[in-house]
């Protein structure tokens, strides 16, 4: 049965039009965060510790932003995770998304939240998803390419530049040595980085953005069921480092003969 | 039952990568008491492998496939660990492997853990050692499903030679649509790839300015290393970003790290931590980056570099 509302025939004129974008955020620790555990080395010791928009998804969110100005479109931003990371995507608001999306359960694996966003892609229909290469917690670098995979979309990893017309799509991927200049179409998946956009581009939140973002849509949605695939049963922290050897600028023999036959390095 | 492993390649040879993989795959295989096979793709001659305990190379040779495309790569190993009835498929950390493994853990449902950097520590549960939080921490990672994906982490397990023989087996799997069009390739030749090198020469921002990197160039030329740089010195400029390493920028897991005039603020040492020896030249004797390194120099590096460049010289002279 095929029952079309008028409200979705003004939905489905209004899509033909404009694209329809989904960051995804990876809500994690701060870069200057030291990393503990609790719990005999089970869990993230989240305490003191400052949360942060995923840098690499900041790049992401700030390029939607230039396709919203100077194109048209519309940005929600999602996140997998407890009511915790709601500031997360408050900030996200501010810096000028439309919407927001907190699936409402822990983030335990990738491959489960990739499952979760998967549905979130489907159910909104969305014509591009913007992801990060990777996240700085778990660094899995793995939930772009699994959203690609579990929605049938295009796919496309460390992404540097991006342009969009229409429905086709030029992008710029970096590989180890040099960059690859690339085609293809909507709907599309990117694990984004720095180089999307300059670092001189990202923007920090103004008084009337977080005004705004008050406003804005920040919808909670129940999980869909979905196994996590790995499960993480310990943490180590690296072991203490001996103590340097400093070798005088006078003496590089001496380091040459270090490297060459303590280290064996060279 | 084999462990697959996929061997990667470039321009009809095998990269050093596809060796250590190979030898973990290897050790792998010991544990679980079975074989590998190894899939390669468009590779002239696989008889190396064998040297890195392989006993099967299932060959796939398709100009169609000289350009790396991760759908259509996913899709192929996907049908090589069907046919071998495969439960763990190992791969490597390169930019294309971890492009091609997320949709590779999709065709097989999957669990896959990036960065890992020793064999299993348990079989069942079926468990591995791998980085996490950028290097801040390790994560042992339990993989719950029928089929395993590992993704070694570069220069982590190195390479174990054992003796036997491989069997060669040409293998013609169908290719799937790819979606995605390669207009242009701009590769950097005759240079090491950060993520290839097992030396990476590093500079900061005591170097002063862009005009100053023809002695790091050197110093990286003479130790066959890959050139890298502090976040700042790419947002200025002064180097592309390619070269960013950090946190934020690409990872270093290096043998020989070599830090000139960076201070080693946390952001950057997380990112290049995994590699082996790290060595500072630095000014500033207080600069963190001496907390974190193995060797290190106290000076100007306008003076330490150049010198350097010239003992090195002799030194590979006489090897
Ligand atoms: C969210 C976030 C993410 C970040 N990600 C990264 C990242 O991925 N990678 C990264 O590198 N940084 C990153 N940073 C930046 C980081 O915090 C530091 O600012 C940066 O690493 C400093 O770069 P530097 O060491 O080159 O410069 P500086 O901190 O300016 O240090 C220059 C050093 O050179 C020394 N020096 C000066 N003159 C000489 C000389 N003649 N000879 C020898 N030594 C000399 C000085 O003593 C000093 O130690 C990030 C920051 C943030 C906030
Ligand atoms: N819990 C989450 N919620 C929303 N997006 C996520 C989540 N975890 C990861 N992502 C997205 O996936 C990217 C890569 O994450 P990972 O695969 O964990 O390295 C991140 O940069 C985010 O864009």
């Amino acid at each position: 049965m095929l029952v079309i509302s008028i409200t979705d025939k003004i939905l489905i004129c209004f899509k033909l039009l404009i694209m329809k974008i989904l960051v995804c955020i990876s809500h994690v620790p701060d870069t200057t965060s030291k990393i503990n555990f609790s719990d005999n080395n089970t869990k993230f010791d989240t305490n003191g510790v400052q949360f942060v928009i995923n840098p690499n998804d900041e790049f992401g969110l700030t390029r939607a932003m230039w396709f919203k100005e100077k194109q048209g479109a519309t940005v929600t931003v999602v996140n997998v995770g407890g009511p915790e990371t709601e500031p997360t995507l408050r900030k996200a608001l501010a810096i000028g998304a439309d919407a927001a999306i907190r699936v409402n359960t822990v983030a335990t694996d990738g491959f489960s939240v990739a499952k979760q966003l998967a549905n979130v892609v489907k159910d909104g229909g969305y014509d591009l998803v913007i992801a990060g290469r990777e996240s700085i917690d778990y660094n899995g670098g793995m939930v772009p390419g699994m959203i690609a995979g579990l929605t049938s979309a295009n796919f496309i990893n460390n992404c540097i530049g991006l342009e969009i017309e229409g429905t086709s799509v030029k992008a710029i991927r970096e590989i180890d040595g040099g960059k690859e200049t690339l085609s293809t179409s909507l709907p599309l998946v990117i694990g984004g980085q720095k180089g999307l956009v300059e670092e001189s581009d990202l923007r920090i939140p103004n008084m009337r953005g977080i005004m705004m973002a008050r406003q804005k849509a920040l919808n909670v949605l129940e999980p869909i069921d979905a196994n996590a695939e790995t499960t993480s049963t310990k943490f180590e922290k690296p072991a203490p480092k001996g103590a340097i050897k400093l070798v005088s600028p006078d003496n590089l023999d001496e380091l040459i003969n270090l490297l060459h036959n303590e280290a064996k390095v060279i | 039952m084999s462990v697959l492993v996929y061997t990667e390649s470039e321009q009809g040879k095998f990269k050093k990568v596809a060796f250590e993989v190979a030898s973990y795959a290897k050790a792998v295989a010991n544990q679980l008491g079975t074989t590998v096979t190894a899939i390669a793709m468009n590779v002239n001659d696989t008889s190396q492998l064998a040297m890195y305990g392989v006993d099967k190379v299932l060959n796939v040779t398709n100009t169609q496939l000289d350009n790396f495309n991760a759908k259509i790569y996913a899709n192929i190993i996907k049908q090589a660990a069907e046919k071998e009835s495969t439960k763990v498929v190992i791969i490597g950390s390169s930019a294309n492997s971890k492009y091609l493994a997320p949709l590779l853990a999709v065709e097989l449902n999957a669990g896959y853990a990036s960065n890992v950097i020793e064999a299993p520590s348990n079989i069942s549960p079926f468990t591995v050692k791998r980085t996490a939080f950028t290097n801040k921490a390790f994560e042992f990672t339990q993989i719950n499903t029928d089929v395993k994906i590992v993704g070694v982490s570069n220069n982590s397990f190195g390479l174990v030679e054992s003796s036997g023989s491989a069997t060669a087996e040409a293998f013609s799997p169908s290719l799937s649509e790819s979606g995605i069009n390669i207009e242009s390739v701009d590769k950097v030749t005759g240079k090491v790839s950060i993520a290839d090198a097992e030396i990476v020469v590093s500079a900061g921002r005591g170097l002063k300015g862009p005009e100053n990197w023809g002695m790091i160039e050197e110093l990286a030329s003479v130790l066959g290393a890959a050139t890298a740089c502090s976040k700042p010195v790419s947002d200025l400029g002064w180097r592309p970003h390619g070269e960013h390493v950090g946190q934020t920028g690409k990872p270093v897991a290096a043998n020989l790290y070599i830090a000139i005039g960076i201070s080693g603020a946390i952001q950057h040492l997380a990112g290049i931590n995994a590699s082996k020896v790290k060595v500072v030249i630095n000014t500033d004797s207080e600069a963190p980056f001496f907390k974190a390194a193995d060797y290190g120099v106290i000076g100007d590096a306008f003076e330490v570099v150049p010198r350097l460049v010239e003992k090195l010289k002799a030194f590979k002279a006489q090897q």
